[in-house]
């Protein structure tokens, strides 16, 4: 046994939006990082993506949100991981947010937002500096 | 540890994720867990789906749970998808198709990562299976990475081998002739929405037909079954052939006990001894410093391998500790 803890994330699409262009290249970006990422595809529900980041002991779930209802659905996935006691996964998103939200998002427990033109690198580099494997 | 084992045989989800978690990532205290656990196992049937990249498995493995549901068995799903060579990462992606079980408390999917094993599935998979038997779950599914013709590892560790294969495969189905055709229990023409089904068909039935003298001798011959899994069609005649197969099982290997037979145990032990001998002597030659000290001297041309390797490979077991 190597005994090594890898870095395990989940990338999820809540909600009816069916713009996945940045999901997926961000589940890329995040493989060659060195990441398993495990994708659950579109149109999850946040009740979905929770318990499938708890089947898969993911250390992070990252949502992606394009078409503005990504308010309601974020809280509910921090909501229900720690309804869950499953507190200790990171939630973390990006899409088309505007600032304001970001601000709510953020005191509901959302670690960070990353919205169009932030980097894949500066996305990547959240990543290793905030989330170890639990 | 006792509360370990009594929340993975109650099904706790947190505590099974946890632990194949930890299986996966090669935690040493995970081996005292998986021994408890093991007076727990031997329930549950475990069916095997491999073939090519994209031939369906993973859309297929979505309906076989839906049917399985239906049955009212439980079932538990591990797949597994390639890590990348050259980050060491992986997009799991199988789930895609599955997740419509999320939400169903008879239902666990795992995706799983080969992190360069190889075989088709990963070093934990087998303990993995052993945990979601543990849970209780009645049915198993191992879905392989899409793997080539001698990746046929699931093969140890299912009680029923489906093979996956797409009309119009062609050569491809000549290549897989020297290896997968052997090991498969049953074949399935998938996408058989598309021309060539009856071509890929004959073509297999006459492959198999090849060793007809073993199926007149009353050994399982595979039936070969068209499906369409994106459509939901043929899925019940393929499950009725899995009842079958398991029956052929029950009457001439012991049933669920044909996963224990004496080949497959020794097997098995062969796999685990190598995988723990390995193990120690390595952790031990890194951390005592032998190894890279060995390296140095084949690279400025002081020691041959063939000497270096001997001289650290025997006083290491000499040396291995008791563990108790
Ligand atoms: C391409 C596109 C489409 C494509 C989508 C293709 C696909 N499969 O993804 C198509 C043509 C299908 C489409 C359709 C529609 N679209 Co459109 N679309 C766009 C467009 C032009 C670009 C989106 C994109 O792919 N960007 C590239 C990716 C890489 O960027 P990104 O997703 O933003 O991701 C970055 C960050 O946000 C962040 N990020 C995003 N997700 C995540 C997740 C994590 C975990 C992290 C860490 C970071 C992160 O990192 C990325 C890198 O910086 C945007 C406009 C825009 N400039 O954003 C409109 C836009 C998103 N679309 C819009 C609309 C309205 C629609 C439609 C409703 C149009 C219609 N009336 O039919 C439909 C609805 C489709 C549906 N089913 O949901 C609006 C949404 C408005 C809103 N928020 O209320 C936008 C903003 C255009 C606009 N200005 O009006 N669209
Ligand atoms: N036409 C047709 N397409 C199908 C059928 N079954 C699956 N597919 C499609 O085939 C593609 C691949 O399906 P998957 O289930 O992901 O295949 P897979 O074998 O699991 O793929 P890997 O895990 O990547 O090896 C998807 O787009 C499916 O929708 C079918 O019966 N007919
Ligand atoms: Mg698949």
């Amino acid at each position: 046994m190597k005994h090594e803890r890898r870095v395990r994330v989940m990338v999820a699409k809540p909600g009816l939006d069916g713009h996945d262009r940045g999901a997926r290249i961000i589940a890329r970006a995040y493989r060659d990082a060195g990441f398993e990422v495990v994708y659950t595809g579109l149109h999850q529900t946040p009740e979905e993506i929770v318990e499938a980041a708890i089947q898969e002991d993911v250390d992070m779930v990252g949502l992606s949100s394009l078409a503005g209802a990504h308010k309601y659905l974020f809280q509910t996935v921090v909501e229900l991981l720690r309804e869950r006691g499953a507190e200790d996964i990171v939630v973390c998103g990006g899409g088309i947010i505007p600032d304001e939200d970001i601000k709510k998002l953020k005191s509901a427990g959302v670690r960070e937002i990353f919205t169009p033109g932030a980097t894949l690198d500066e996305i990547v580099k959240w990543v290793k500096e905030n989330v170890k494997p639990r | 540890m006792k509360d370990l084992v009594e929340k993975v045989t109650s099904g706790d989800v947190r505590t099974v994720a946890r632990l194949i978690r930890d299986v996966d990532d090669g935690m040493p205290e995970v081996r005292e867990a998986l021994k408890e656990l093991y007076p727990y196992t031997g329930n549950a049937y475990v069916i095997g789906i491999t073939g090519a990249p994209g031939v369906g498995k993973s859309t297929l493995v979505d309906q076989m749970v839906a049917h399985l549901r239906k049955r009212g068995k439980t079932v538990g799903v591990l797949a597994v998808d390639p890590t990348s060579p050259f980050s060491g990462g992986a997009i799991l992606g199988d789930r895609v198709r599955m997740q419509r079980h999320s939400m169903d408390s008879g239902v666990f999917i795992r995706s799983l990562a080969t992190r360069g094993h190889f075989g088709g599935l990963t070093q934990s998979t087998r303990s993995a299976i052993d945990i979601l038997d543990a849970m209780g779950k009645d049915v198993i599914l191992v879905e392989t990475v899409g793997v080539g013709q001698d990746e046929v590892d699931v093969v140890r560790s299912a009680h029923t081998t489906v093979i996956v294969v797409v009309p119009g495969m062609g050569d491809d189905i000549q290549a897989i002739k020297a290896g997968i055709l052997e090991v498969g229990d049953i074949f399935l023409i998938n996408k058989s929405d598309r021309e060539g089904t009856d071509k890929t068909l004959n073509e297999l039935r006459l492959m198999i037909e090849m060793d007809q003298k073993k199926f007149d001798k009353g050994l399982w011959k595979p039936p070969i079954i068209k499906v369409e899994a994106v459509f939901d069609k043929g899925v019940d005649d393929f499950l009725a052939a899995v009842d079958e197969h398991a029956r052929y099982l029950e009457q001439t290997a012991g049933g669920l006990k044909s996963r224990r037979s004496p080949e497959r145990v020794r097997q098995e032990m062969v796999e685990m001894i190598k995988a723990r001998l390995f193990e120690e002597v390595l952790d031990k030659l890194t951390e005592t410093g032998e190894f890279d000290r060995a390296v140095d001297a084949i690279v400025k041309g002081s020691l041959d391998p063939y000497s270096a390797c001997e001289g650290l490979v025997f006083p290491a077991l000499a040396g291995l500790p008791d563990e108790e």
